[in-house]
């Protein structure tokens, strides 16, 4: 094999790396915010309504979490603006569509976390006389944050991994900019060597602080 | 929407790639995360280490970042793979983690009291594996798997990204000659759709019909 | 240092326990307890929680491991081959064959029925025809009184049937001496009298039984002698007369029973 490692060339082009992270986890940021709108929305809206409704958000969720991610990119991207006749940046779309994938996982998530919650504090609340908005705010919210919060922040590591997608619209998150440097340098090796920890570092960060996170809040369900 | 009648035989060839691809991607993680689950489970501190590293370096990387990686470095090694089985290599890599962790799910799901009970019968270690931890482990492995199996064909998806003539990247051939994405994507959508939620729907009936096992 | 002393067993008790200790760690919860359990008879042992008590019934049948004494059954030290090394799983799981052992939680298979749950050991460990094995399982079912539930799943059964399959499966087995691990203690107090009622008659037979138990009354009527623990060693023991009635004397029995007679009233 005659390779000579030579990582000068990262060093010179890792601003691209640097802030393709920062990109990376701007995107997924953007996305679990919208993500969990259009989850909670869904998941509070479908919760004891009539049937037509449930079987419409069941097929948004069911649709979205059959179909390869990729394809989706591509559909909102290609597909969209070319029966709509508008378009989009490739930054927008790719948001947009991340932002429905986070969507449909997180409904189920919601709607699992406002099933949790246990029925003794919504009486408790009932009792001390408290109207039913604001038993949501006081109660029912609250008790359900803290429920959701693991499945929340593993949904958020999910995601972090997933706007490696966004390479294929040509957004500089860290894979392109991985693939960048590649194809101008061919130095396959010393690129991999330092994204493929640069993903796993920060993966580790994000656990890390998920758990503290947790600790603080969480109710742990046995 | 003729458009999309006559494009199916083009998405044919790809569809049976898609297929090929996750068979060999579900059968390879199949064994070896199994096998290497239960080493994890049950095994001596050399094979619960690198086993443990194994699967929590590879799942915290995103899946395309794998394929590249393994498509780009693998020739540099001296070994001429062809395209194809780098790309299943990556898929099966990852696959192959979330097996391990499924089934190690499974196996340290059942409550300790279940290898006590064996224990006072009079079981031995294999005897116990055999008649008490695998029927129940069986059925808590079965739902979690199939979700692993929808990963892959969602997976598969990628390994267009290197020039694997998949169902995507007929799909994409396809737009390319005619100019018209969006039915195109609509019907890719279907077929993939079809196969997974399929897939889904036998992971929850499983689900179901076990649950007398979970207390 | 545990010995392996092979006495003969026709004079000796069926299980005796010398000095035995156990630690977790740094926890001692077993200080040295001498026990002798003698054929055909039902010994109860009562005490407060973390006395030491499920530990040193565990320890009988090496569900847990003991660091000193020898705990022997049947003239056989149950831990520690003759030179003092441990036992292997394996000798540890024939001698385990002749020790039956019924769990506060029941602990049955779930994915076998209850004839399936008592015909596993009989088949795989006593190597049984599946025809007899069948047989000799639907016999002890009838005899704790489930002949009706032969081929239900441990789901569909309530508590009380659940722990008197669980019974029935240790029974079949033929065992030297039967454990009993709080057998009651998870089930709703209208469940707790069947199987109560089981045991009764099991120990009417004779079947040498040790017993853990928070049923103070069922330990009086029915057992032979009693042994109250507290904190890790034996500090009352005798026959069932003299634990509830002249020793009650001792002092933290009597604050024991105190607590408890409030409870069973």
């Amino acid at each position: 094999m005659n390779y000579h490692l030579n990582y000068y060339f990262i060093w010179k082009y890792f601003g691209r790396l640097g802030w393709g992270l920062v990109v990376s986890l701007e995107l997924a940021i953007v996305s679990i915010l919208i993500g969990c709108l259009i989850g909670l929305t869904l998941a509070v809206v479908s919760h004891g309504a009539r049937r037509p409704v449930r079987i419409l958000v069941g097929a948004y969720v069911e649709f979205v979490r059959n179909v390869p991610l990729l394809l989706l990119v591509y559909l909102v991207f290609y597909g969209i603006p070319s029966v709509g006749g508008f378009a989009y940046s490739a930054t927008t779309s790719f948001v947009m569509t991340l932002s429905l994938y986070a969507g449909a996982y997180l409904v189920e998530v919601f709607r699992a976390g406002l099933a949790a919650i246990p029925k003794g504090l919504i009486d408790a609340g009932r009792a001390i006389g408290l109207t039913p908005w604001q038993r949501v705010l006081y109660v029912r919210l609250p008790s359900m944050f803290r429920i959701v919060l693991p499945s929340l922040g593993n949904a958020f590591i999910s995601l972090f991994k997933d706007t490696s997608l966004a390479t294929v619209l040509a957004v500089p998150e860290l894979t392109f900019g991985a693939n960048w440097i590649y194809t101008n340098t061919f130095r396959i090796v010393e690129v991999y060597t330092v994204v493929a920890p640069m993903y796993l570092i920060t993966g580790f960060v994000l656990l890390f602080g998920l758990r503290r996170l947790e600790h603080r809040f969480a109710i742990r369900r046995r | 929407m003729m458009l999309m009648l006559h494009s199916l035989p083009f998405l044919w060839q790809g569809l049976l790639v898609t297929l090929h691809v996750s068979a060999l991607v579900v059968v390879i993680s199949l064994v070896l995360g199994v096998v290497l689950g239960v080493g994890l489970s049950f095994g001596p501190w050399w094979v619960v280490w690198p086993v443990r590293l194994y699967s929590d370096m590879i799942r915290g990387l995103p899946l395309l970042v794998l394929i590249y990686s393994v498509y780009y470095m693998l020739p540099l090694t001296g070994w001429s793979v062809p395209s194809f089985w780098a790309a299943v290599s990556a898929l099966a890599a990852f696959q192959t983690a979330h097996v391990i962790e499924v089934t190690r799910g499974a196996v340290q799901s059942i409550p300790h009291g279940q290898h006590e009970a064996g224990k006072a019968i009079g079981l031995g270690f294999g005897q116990r594996m055999i008649y008490v931890v695998m029927p129940q482990a069986l059925r808590r492995f079965l739902p979690p798997w199939i979700n692993t199996v929808v990963s892959t064909v969602q997976g598969s998806a990628l390994v267009s990204l290197v020039g694997i003539v998949d169902l995507m990247f007929s799909i994409q051939q396809v737009i390319g000659r005619t100019f018209k994405p969006m039915p195109l994507y609509i019907l890719g959508a279907l077929i993939y759709f079809a196969i997974n939620y399929a897939l889904s729907l036998t992971s929850r009936a499983l689900e179901a019909r076990f649950a007398y096992i979970r207390e | 240092m545990p010995i392996s002393v092979s006495d003969d067993p026709s004079t000796n008790p069926l299980v005796k326990v010398r000095q035995l200790t156990k630690a977790f760690g740094i926890n001692q919860v077993l200080k040295g307890v001498d026990l002798d359990v003698p054929k055909g008879s039902v010994v109860s042992i009562i005490g407060a929680s973390g006395s030491g008590k499920t530990t040193l019934l565990r320890c009988v049948n090496l569900l847990e491991s003991y660091d000193g004494g020898p705990i022997q059954v049947d003239g056989i030290e149950v831990g520690y081959r003759a030179g003092g090394t441990p036992r292997s799983e394996r000798e540890l799981a024939r001698i385990r064959a002749d020790i039956g052992m019924v769990f506060q939680l029941f602990n049955l298979f779930p994915h076998l029925t209850a004839t399936e749950n008592v015909m596993l050991g009989l088949r795989k460990v006593r190597r049984m025809a599946k025809a007899e094995a069948r047989a000799t399982a639907e016999h002890w079912l009838a005899r704790v009184g489930l002949d009706d539930k032969l081929n239900s799943l441990p789901i569909e059964l309530s508590g009380g049937q659940q722990q008197r399959v669980g019974i029935a499966r240790a029974v079949a087995m033929n065992p030297k001496v039967l454990l009993l691990d709080e057998i009651t203690s998870a089930l709703d107090p209208e469940l707790v009298g069947e199987v109560l009622k089981v045991v009764r008659s099991l120990a009417e037979d004779g079947v040498t039984m040790i017993l853990v138990t928070h049923e103070m009354s069922f330990a009086r009527d029915v057992s032979s002698r009693v042994v109250f623990m507290d904190g890790g060693k034996v500090a009352v023991q005798g026959t069932s007369r003299e634990v509830f009635g002249a020793l009650a004397q001792h002092e933290r029995l009597r604050n024991f029973l105190a607590r408890i007679e409030l409870k069973e009233v």
